[in-house]
């Protein structure tokens, strides 16, 4: 098996693996900006997007444009960037924490944004206000937990891990009381619908705003991407490398909280992506972060538009696309680790 | 690169406290072609005198010299330029191919947004040739065996371009084969050029490579000189507590070794 892995990674070259990812993920776009109750054929979509600049004579009504460039366009790019994103900073952080099993929501991240979007719904109601605070509460819990496996000198990685233990529970904790004592009628379903996590509410304006986050994030990860097998190997040997520990592990923490917190506040808790997405990239190029992130980049976008796709024409009332994540995502982990026995 | 690294008055506690210092007062230095040989019982602070030295520990009290700078006044990437480390044996979380691994030692010359590049895998190249493993460069290293990945992570340090070499306890939980590889290797490596550092629970294996050996024990070097000084029935008897018989070994052998006598047994 671990030969049959390699071959894999090696008879492939790397260039055109990310070509032909980049063409799926052109293909998958493409599908998702047609399907919809408004069927636009592929050729109308083309000469819409290019009608802003390029003369292409109006053969489509105005409800059409509309629906393209502020409904679908704007929810097809925050599928891209939150599966990029999250896929990206999943892979980051497990060998960051040189753990497969760990996800984007190891450090308490959306257990504190949950826990922000509650708060919101019940005292104000709106989804500016849903958004920012649980942007805000997701950064406040990576900052409790940070801050407190400072308080202990030895292991820093193995206290992050437990530190983000304690923070999430007691973040859970307080959205359980939340969602108790909400008003069972209007707040209660508001609160577990947001935190089933939906796209249906990504607006241009938003992307606007989360976007350069969510972009940064995976730009920095991609560019130190070398790093992080250096950190794979154990704080020890990262330092007897030369390896500044601290300041790549800050780094790494800073653009996947920016990426994950983004993220959850246009599109709720969406799970199982930061931890599925890397072990196929993983199946497909190897473990070394040089070429897994930037497969795993294309793949996370490309499976997160598939997903919000399903998610919004499979079924009359939208389906939460973090339940889909999850139905999806199990059983092809599942199988991954039925195929891939020999190790990650 | 010839080195010399010099170590003055050493000593270390994981508290902070004086008091609860592991070892202390520890002076030597090491330069090109010298191997020198650290013994002493389990748990005497082997492993940590040699972090301190590969800069993975820090926050110790006297001076550790390389080319006679204070290694606590140096970027981590230019320490790590002049010594390598190759950790005690621990398992690889991901399975790496061993080439991706022998290349991370191009760490401390690379910057951080980079990636190794041609020059770096020429490097790491040599690096395996020169101990012997390029027949295992794309063998992921999950699959290794002890005294494979042990190489492996010889190799790794090579690929620093250091001047200094940093062993710790190399041969254990290695067969014999595979312990007189290692050896073989470690005397190869001197002879072009390197110093090395060695921990070690094989006072036999002193006589084989080491040019100095040294004995931690009760928080201090108890004895160091010249491998025929150091491993003697007397300072073997006070660092393990057992009684040791060192004999000259003619016949086919030509060099000394420790027997245990176990009188008692």
């Amino acid at each position: 098996m671990p030969g049959r892995e390699k071959r894999i990674g090696v008879g492939v070259g790397s260039g055109r693996l990310l070509l032909l990812l980049t063409l799926l993920l052109v293909a998958v776009a493409m599908v998702s900006l047609m399907l919809g109750q408004l069927r636009i054929p592929p050729g109308q979509i083309v000469r819409i997007l290019a009608s802003p600049f390029f003369p292409v004579e109006r053969t489509w009504t105005p409800t059409i444009e509309s629906v393209l460039f502020q409904v679908r366009l704007p929810r097809l790019l925050a599928g891209i960037l939150v599966g990029a994103g999250l896929s990206v900073s999943g892979a980051a952080f497990q060998g960051l924490f040189r753990n497969p099993l760990v996800s984007d929501h190891i450090l308490g991240v959306s257990a504190g944004a949950g826990l922000g979007a509650a708060l919101a719904i019940l005292f104000f109601g709106n989804i500016a206000a849903i958004q920012g605070l649980s942007f805000a509460f997701g950064l406040l819990a990576v900052v409790m937990t940070y801050g407190l496996s400072r308080v202990y000198r030895t292991t820093p990685v193995l206290m992050l891990v437990l530190a983000g233990i304690i923070v999430a529970a007691f973040f859970s904790a307080a959205t359980s009381l939340l969602k108790y004592i909400a008003d069972p009628v209007n707040n209660m379903p508001s609160i577990v619908f947001w935190l089933l996590g939906s796209l249906n509410n990504a607006s241009n304006k938003d992307m606007i705003v989360v976007s350069p986050m969510i972009v940064v994030g995976v730009v920095v990860l991609l560019l130190i991407r070398w790093r992080i097998n250096l950190l794979a190997m154990g704080e020890e040997d990262a330092r007897a490398l030369g390896v500044d520990t601290g300041r790549v592990r800050a780094a790494i923490i800073i653009c996947a909280t920016m990426i994950s917190a983004a993220s959850v506040s246009i599109g709720g808790i969406i799970g199982w992506i930061g931890l599925v997405i890397p072990h196929i990239g993983r199946i497909l190029v190897g473990p070394d972060n040089k070429r897994l992130l930037p497969v795993v980049t294309l793949i996370g976008a490309a499976y997160l538009v598939v997903v919000d796709t399903i998610a919004r024409t499979a079924m009359e009332t939208e389906i939460p696309i973090g339940i889909l994540t999850a139905l999806v995502g199990a059983p092809i982990f599942a199988y991954l680790l039925r195929k891939n026995r020999s190790g990650w | 690169m010839a080195s010399v690294v010099e170590v003055r008055d050493l000593a270390f506690s994981y508290t902070g406290r004086a008091a609860d210092a592991i070892f202390r007062d520890v002076c030597f230095s090491v330069g090109p072609g010298d191997v020198f040989f650290l013994l002493g019982p389990n748990g005497t602070g082997k492993t940590t005198l040699l972090k301190c030295l590969s800069n993975v520990l820090q926050g110790w009290q006297g001076a550790i010299l390389l080319d006679g700078n204070d290694i606590s006044s140096m970027r981590p990437s230019d320490v790590a330029k002049g010594i390598g480390y190759v950790p005690q044996n621990q398992v690889p979380g991901f399975p790496f191919l061993v080439r991706d691994i022998v290349i991370m030692g191009r760490a401390p010359h690379l910057n951080v947004f980079s990636s190794p590049a041609s020059r770096d895998r020429l490097i790491a190249h040599r690096a395996m040739e020169t101990v012997g493993i390029l027949g295992l460069a794309d063998r992921p290293c999950t699959t290794l065996s002890g005294g494979e990945w042990q190489l492996a992570l010889i190799a790794r340090a090579l690929a620093q371009e250091p001047g200094i070499l940093v062993l710790d306890e190399p041969t254990s939980h290695l067969d014999m084969g595979n312990q007189v590889k290692i050896l073989r290797v470690v005397k190869a490596l001197a002879q072009s050029g390197l110093g090395i550092i060695v921990a070690s629970h094989f006072p036999d294996h002193a006589f084989i490579t080491a040019t100095e050996a040294a004995i931690l024990n009760h928080e201090h070097i108890v004895q160091k000189g010249p491998p025929d000084e150091v491993v003697t029935g007397v300072n073997l008897r006070q660092a393990y507590g057992v009684d040791v018989k060192v004999l000259y070994v003619g016949e086919g052998v030509g060099r000394k070794a420790c027997f245990p006598t176990l009188a008692d047994f």
